[in-house]
């Protein structure tokens, strides 16, 4: 749960009031440090291969296909549930929800944690949600339960997630699967 | 730096460089101009989709200017809203559809356009307002005083003020650049003094105007651009939560903090544009210090020359960025200071406030929250000087 901290009275603890900015291009972000997109990436695997009920959240950008990078994307992101053995939840738009979401099935930014509570998430990774909305449920996520998360972002990267790693599109997606696949031998 | 590709060219003709060589590369030529035309200038390079005014003093001028920028090609769209309320919930349907937005305003219609300041950046709109900032009613005023940046502190939207023509040219360009970074993404407001810049001419330094900034890609914000083409494909945006429930408040906060943390997200991206979110200028040793921003900060350095002749060492911290607050900046400038004098132009001392705020138990320093001036009044060095001379128990016999 969250911790007590700047963020006073709120249960909210928020990255960049503990100095925690996005990392630079070319680097990754493990917990409040900054490290090789290599190292972000291994400790992503191992986080997903060794966690309970590990689960990819892919959003909007990467579950419509309305270009050919998202196609690419989406058939990546499967690969990757493959390898580490991951469910996929998506999360299809960014209306609330709440009370009548089926956490099943779905997840939502205004209350990721009912998802995450109801199947027992222990370690995600977002993909493909809009920034503004991959911040305000990490955020969430990040108080309300113990679940690791990792973001693999398009843009600069989200602080508030576990590991965050900036910049991601289909050849990084590629190199993440085969050092999955490393891990995967390592731990498995 | 690398210029972007000369075949690449915006809706006015002018070729798209990089907004690097644009600040910092491109060979520039002085010309003698007023803070009003300067912003015509600045606009003019930045390859602007959309900008609604209403008249205003002392900021009709820079508004109108833009105008005769959409006559000559260079922006996209451009028309008279129905009142400030409507300018800025106008500019927020443009941003919203993914246009690259500026517009002005001062004093009172910053106040009658308040509600939309907080509404920009919670649904995450770069827009850029230029604010003339001028008396607030009542009594009526339309002289400078910069009352009115109090009541824009907490409303989400990252605050620049420039102390001169030039330093709001550079801001304009750069305030696109970092507002629209995907992981800032904010507006961001550039403050000047009122009549004291917008109205005096200087020499300011421009780069060609046959060069631009890149077009704003709505494409890599953080929050889908109003645009069927992409997913989840919407007309509106979604209301968040509008329900009486936990879930509902906890979202709210959640957003509320994403909005302030966007702000933090831009110190690099200031530093790298900007230089850095304070400048010093003095002897970086002294034990006064000025701590001041806008025109406050010009007069204090004339100030600070003054005081050097009579035999005192000072110095001052200009801040020019007021959201986000340069924190350690400001504490690493004034780790030396016995005490710090904050000038300003309004009755309430907001600046001094802030100040206060950020130094406490991180300085020793006596804080002195004055010289002030308000309600048109200028702010003569020497109304400075005589402040410092007396604190230091020295005779004035210079000034007045």
């Amino acid at each position: 749960m969250a911790t007590l901290g700047p963020s006073h009275y709120s249960p909210y603890p928020v990255a960049v009031y503990e100095n925690i900015l996005p990392p630079p291009p070319g680097k990754a972000l493990l917990f409040t440090e900054v490290v090789d997109e290599e190292v972000a990436m291994r400790e992503a695997a191992k986080a997903m291969l060794t966690r309970e009920n590990p689960t990819i959240f892919p959003g909007p950008q990467v579950i419509y296909a309305w270009n050919e990078e998202a196609k690419e994307k989406a058939r990546l992101i499967r690969e990757l549930a493959e390898v580490l053995e991951a469910k996929i939840i998506p999360m299809v738009d960014y209306r609330p929800k709440y009370p009548k979401i089926d956490p099943e099935k779905e997840i939502n930014p205004n209350h990721p944690n009912l998802t995450i509570w109801h199947n027992n998430i222990k370690a995600c990774i977002f993909v493909g949600v809009h920034c503004h909305y991959a911040n305000v449920a990490l955020k969430i996520i990040r108080a309300e339960t113990d679940c690791f998360t990792i973001a693999l972002c398009s843009n600069a990267g989200h602080e508030d997630a576990m590991i965050t790693l900036r910049d991601q599109h289909a050849d990084e997606l590629r190199k993440f699967i085969e050092i999955a696949k490393e891990v995967k031998k390592e731990v498995k | 730096m690398q210029k972007l590709s000369e075949e690449l060219k915006n809706r006015a003709g002018q070729r798209i460089v990089d907004p690097e060589y644009l600040l910092f590369e491109a060979p520039r030529e002085k010309v003698f101009m007023t803070g009003s035309e300067v912003v015509k200038e600045a606009v003019k390079r930045a390859s602007v989709d959309a900008s609604v005014s209403y008249p205003i003093t002392p900021q009709s001028e820079a508004a109108h200017l833009i105008g005769e920028l959409w006559v000559e090609g260079y922006v996209g769209v451009y028309f008279r809203g129905e009142s400030e309320f409507g300018v800025m919930s106008e500019l927020a349907g443009c941003a919203m559809a993914g246009a690259r937005t500026i517009t002005t305003t001062s004093g009172p219609g910053t106040l009658r356009a308040m509600e939309n300041f907080p509404m920009w950046a919670g649904s995450r709109l770069p827009i850029q307002l230029v604010l003339m900032a001028r008396g607030i009613n009542s009594p009526l005023s339309i002289q400078p005083d910069d009352l009115e940046v109090s009541f824009l502190l907490d409303t989400g939207c990252m605050i620049w003020y420039a102390e001169n023509a030039q330093e709001l040219f550079d801001m304009i360009l750069a305030g696109f650049v970092v507002a629209e970074q995907p992981d800032v993404h904010v507006p961001v407001v550039n403050v000047i003094n009122g009549f004291f810049i917008s109205h005096t001419r200087e020499s300011v330094m421009l780069p060609p105007d046959d060069i631009a900034l890149p077009p704003y890609n709505p494409y890599k914000a953080p929050m889908p651009p109003i645009d069927m083409e992409m997913p989840p494909g919407r007309f509106l945006r979604d209301p968040f939560v509008m329900k009486s429930n936990y879930i509902s408040y906890a979202t709210h906060t959640s957003w509320q903090f994403e909005v302030r943390a966007a702000i933090e997200r831009a110190r690099p991206y200031i530093k790298k544009y900007l230089g850095s979110l304070i400048e010093e200028f003095g002897d970086p040793e002294a034990e006064i210090v000025l701590v001041s921003a806008g025109t406050g900060a010009a007069q204090s350095k004339e100030a600070v020359r003054l005081l050097e002749d009579e035999g005192v060492k000072a110095k001052v911290v200009k801040l020019r960025t007021i959201r986000p607050f340069p924190i350690n900046e400001l504490r690493e400038a004034v780790k030396n200071a016995k005490v710090i004098f904050v000038p300003e132009f309004n009755v309430v001392g907001w600046l001094e406030r802030e100040i206060r705020r950020y130094l406490y138990k991180h300085s020793d320093a006596e804080i002195i929250g004055g010289p002030r001036v308000a309600g048109g009044m200028t702010m003569p060095p020497e109304i400075i000087v005589k402040d410092v001379l007396n604190y230091l128990g020295k005779e004035v016999k210079h000034v007045y």
